[in-house]
């Protein structure tokens, strides 16, 4: 709290960082903690602080004239508007475009941690260790693309030889990809660097694991539908704004000693102020078939298509008002999006336990002393520091789709289901027909027509 | 090869020397390590792991007082070996649940094996809450991974208690739950000395997760297939150590790699082709009976496991004809042989050329922290994790074999896939599946 900043348009997606950068102030003041890491005897850390300043020449020029606390917020607001627009943009473009994007963000998170680690383990110079990192980049990405495009597009799959081998293959090449990462880091093993290796493998690892896997569950989500992308994404930002603007006009008692700035007030006012604006972004989303249908890959055109019968929570619903609701606003029934409520489970979960996402990337950024994860946006430091909070949330509206929401996806049941035996295949098609016609779904078996 | 051992029986043998080879293996290793291990960066010394005390239950110890003290050695390895070769046929006999088990067993002992030498490396014994958090973790993956396994393979239970549907139903969000607690506490447990250490325990829990936990999960899995696929890797591994031990033995000369010296070209090479005929062997052997070959049901009537089943394909003998060379040679025709023995000539190469490289990796990974065995747990043998380092990407491999190149996926699950999906979504698949059979001409088209 010690910048007041500048906010760009409506209240998009300003980020609320200088939480994290006033603990990084604070931490740098504080003597203690260097001593007390000490006792191990793991490596002193001295990474350099990242001082390259990104910022272009244009901006500076504008900003010259002001007062250099107002020329960073300066800074970081025209960089907020420049995010937000590039967000819109990207909504704009279609899901193709924001594939694209996710996949980028991931490369440059993945980055910037390894680099950290780099720089803790002073291991520039071991043989190998850049190469192998990105090459074990490539095979998870590449297990995790495969297993997504099989699902998706199953038609274009079924059409081509070459990619019919690859899907049908796929885990067993993705091993072998894998497998022959895991010999050269063994063969690459030097005798001196036995225990560098080692933490930089598990580093890596433990990278791949948090950053690449929960991409790919950003991307499953993009699938179902944009707004499963849109309204989480929205919903994190919203809040970490909310729980600032909380902060700054009532903020009084710490919620906790890892960031100081943070405050109960902001994190309670942030919770409704998110409940608020999840159930009013839901609604606005909702109406439009570009956001609620699930992508498809349309092979005829060989192009994504947001096309479709929305499903039933998509569709308005009248809910009638518990008494005590009743009495209060006075009205019967309330006709929402059943998505709003979801929103709100959503928006819940993202107020509560996002920022502990936060506070982990905070710890982490202390228990190796960095103030950001790299320079990438002026002002805001890098990829890292804006989407710490999301990889929970990715997870969370995961699991929330594949609990609450969806069934199994139909075309990857209907690819199972071709690849069984012949016999199996008779079996189930006999059980299902006479489970459709019990239904009445279809007709009885004397008047079925080919 | 500094030692001449006694021989034993010829299955004693197998588990003998494989012991020996890694004992051998580990005191060269001590040797040599020393001081070129130091590295340049302030890592300095030894990560002060203790010496671990001397295992050897007493009776042991009085029966062998007269022998000096190398040939005492041995007869502990030997007489470990035997015990444990025992115990491997009794589990086998008692049965896939008795197997789990015993799979689970091992896990937490390699796990808590880990992690222990985490705690020794980083002096981290009196980090707050970490060892709760360490078992919380390996509890929520474990229930993660056993909960999908139980859904996929007991259905019927599943459906029909009540309580299970419901866990069955939600279980990916109650797993979520369950772990997200574990990171909220982790969180909440950081305390201002100790962020870096508490940061590096959570980077090694998971780590030790993601090797220990899941691979002994993809075992289970093989071992539903038919506890074929569970023993045949598992023999191929241990008898590719033995045998390239033995034939590093009598005739190694050039060295394999420099991590580990003991290992040369010949023991690796005498080692592959040994591993394959063994291979061939074991599953002729055990292919002819349906205890080892059918998959293991559960039967919801009498609440048992069961392998009881018509074997499939794989384990009916077939006669394949032989190339006109190798008719030639041994004047035979055609052969007779189970298909799986096609398949085991995969896993013993397997086996044979990518399980050093695990033995390879533990032996870097001991060299890295400067210990001699992960534990003492065994007398004369060290760790849990010392005899199993080899088998972790076997499992992960016959695993992967199987998905992709025996079965497809398991029907039971699509139909209750199918069954999960919308009526009009239902009624889709099965107009295409209508005409996918219509095609192939499994179906005939009514009038």
């Amino acid at each position: 709290m010690t910048e007041v900043r500048k906010r760009g348009g409506k209240g998009g997606d300003a980020d609320s960082v200088s939480d994290k950068e006033a603990d990084g102030e604070d931490r740098l003041g504080l003597p203690g903690e260097a001593g007390g890491d000490g006792e191990y005897k793991a490596d002193t850390p001295s990474v350099p602080p990242s001082t390259a300043d990104n910022t272009p020449q244009f901006l500076k020029e504008a900003v010259e004239g002001l007062n250099p606390r107002w020329k960073n917020c300066c800074i970081r607001g025209v960089l907020s508007m420049a995010m937000i627009s590039g967000f819109f943009m990207m909504i704009y473009l279609g899901p193709i475009m924001l594939i694209v994007v996710v996949m980028t963000i991931q490369i440059k998170c993945f980055q910037e941690i390894i680099d950290i680690g780099y720089r803790v383990y002073h291991s520039y110079e071991l043989p190998w260790f850049r190469t192998l990192s990105w090459y074990f980049l490539v095979c998870v990405n590449y297990f995790f693309y495969g297993e997504t495009l099989a699902e998706y597009f199953g038609a274009l799959v079924q059409r081509e030889e070459p990619l019919q081998f690859l899907v049908r293959y796929h885990r067993f090449i993705s091993f072998a990809v894998y497998l022959a990462g895991f010999c050269m880091f063994v063969l690459s093993l030097v005798k001196k660097h036995y225990r560098l290796q080692f933490y930089m493998f598990a580093w890596t690892h433990v990278t791949l694991l948090i950053v690449v896997t929960q991409s790919h569950l950003v991307i499953q989500n993009l699938f179902e539908g944009m707004i499963w992308f849109l309204v989480p994404v929205s919903i994190v930002i919203c809040n970490d704004i909310m729980a600032y603007l909380f902060g700054f006009f009532f903020g009084r008692t710490p919620l906790i000693k890892l960031s100081p700035k943070k405050t109960w007030e902001g994190f309670i006012g942030g919770f409704f102020g998110t409940l608020v604006f999840g159930f009013i972004l839901a609604y606005l989303l909702a109406q439009f078939q570009y956001f609620v249908c699930p992508v498809e890959y349309n092979s005829e055109t060989n192009r994504f298509t947001a096309e479709c019968e929305p499903s039933d929570i998509f569709v308005m619903h009248e809910y009638t008002l518990p008494f005590t609701v009743q009495s209060i606003l006075r009205w019967k029934t309330v006709t929402i999006y059943p998505y709003q409520i979801h929103s709100v489970a959503l928006s819940t979960f993202g107020s509560l336990i996002g920022p502990f996402g936060g506070f982990f990337a905070s710890g982490f950024k202390r228990a190796f002393k960095i103030k950001d994860f790299a320079d990438t946006i002026p002002g805001h430091g890098g990829i890292m520091d804006r989407f710490d909070c999301q990889y929970l949330m990715a997870t969370f509206t995961h699991v929330y789709i594949a609990s609450f929401i969806r069934g199994p996806n139909p075309s990857k049941v209907l690819q199972q289901l071709l690849v069984l035996q012949p016999e199996q295949q008779l079996s189930i098609f006999n059980a299902m027909r006479d489970r459709l016609r019990d239904r009445g779904i279809l007709p009885p078996a004397a008047t079925e027509a080919m | 090869m500094t030692e001449l051992r006694h021989r034993g029986t010829t299955e004693n043998d197998l588990q003998h020397q494989q012991s020996e080879d890694k004992g051998s293996e580990s005191e060269g290793k001590a040797e040599k390590d020393g001081a070129s291990d130091s590295e340049s960066k302030p890592d300095t010394g030894p990560p002060g792991v203790p010496v671990p005390a001397d295992d050897t239950p007493e009776v042991l110890n009085k029966a062998l007082s007269g022998l000096s003290s190398r040939w005492k050695n041995w007869w502990v390895r030997g007489i470990l070996t035997l015990a444990m070769i025992s115990f491997f046929f009794f589990i086998i006999y008692l049965g896939p649940m008795v197997l789990m088990l015993i799979v689970l067993c091992v896990q937490i002992k390699c796990f808590q094996e880990i992690i222990h030498i985490g705690y020794s490396v980083y002096h981290s014994y009196h980090l707050p809450w970490f060892r709760t958090l360490s078992w919380y973790f390996l509890l929520c993956v474990n229930y993660f991974f056993y909960g999908e396994t139980v859904t996929d393979y007991f259905s019927n239970l599943v459906q029909r208690e009540e309580p299970l549907r419901i866990l069955s139903k939600y279980h990916r969000l109650i797993s979520f739950a369950m772990y997200l607690t574990g990171f909220c506490m982790f969180v909440l447990s950081l305390v201002k000395k100790h962020y870096r250490l508490q940061f590096y325990m959570f980077g090694w829990t998971h780590v030790t997760l993601l090797i220990v936990v899941t691979q002994s999960h993809l075992i289970i899995h093989n071992l539903f297939e038919g506890m074929i696929w569970f023993i045949v890797p598992i023999s191929c591994v241990i008898c590719n150590d033995i045998m390239a031990y033995m034939f590093g033995f009598f005739f190694g000369r050039t060295p394999l790699i420099k991590l580990s010296p003991k290992k040369t070209w010949e023991g690796f090479i005498g080692g592959f082709f040994s591993t394959v005929v063994f291979g061939i062997l074991l599953s002729y052997v055990m292919a002819g009976y349906s205890f080892f070959v059918c998959p293991v049901e559960f039967n919801s009537d009498r609440n048992s496991f069961e392998v009881d089943c018509e074997p499939s394909d794989l384990f009916q003998l077939q006669d394949y004809a032989l190339p006109a060379a190798l008719e030639s040679l041994t004047g035979w025709p055609t052969l007779r042989l189970y298909p799986f023995q096609i398949h085991s000539i995969s896993l013993s190469a397997f086996a044979s050329l990518m399980g050093p490289f695990g033995g390879f990796f533990a032996s870097g990974f001991k060299r890295a922290f400067k210990i001699k065995d992960f534990a003492n747990t065994i007398p004369g043998h060290g760790g849990i994790m010392d005899r199993f380092d080899c088998q972790y990407l076997m499992a992960t491999f016959v695993n992967v074999y199987i998905a992709s190149f025996i079965r497809g996926p398991n029907p039971a699950k699509v139909v209750q896939q199918l069954l999960a999906l919308r009526l009009d979504q239902q009624l889709h698949i099965f107009n295409s599946l209508k005409t996918h059979l219509t095609e192939r001409g499994l179906l005939e088209e009514e009038a």
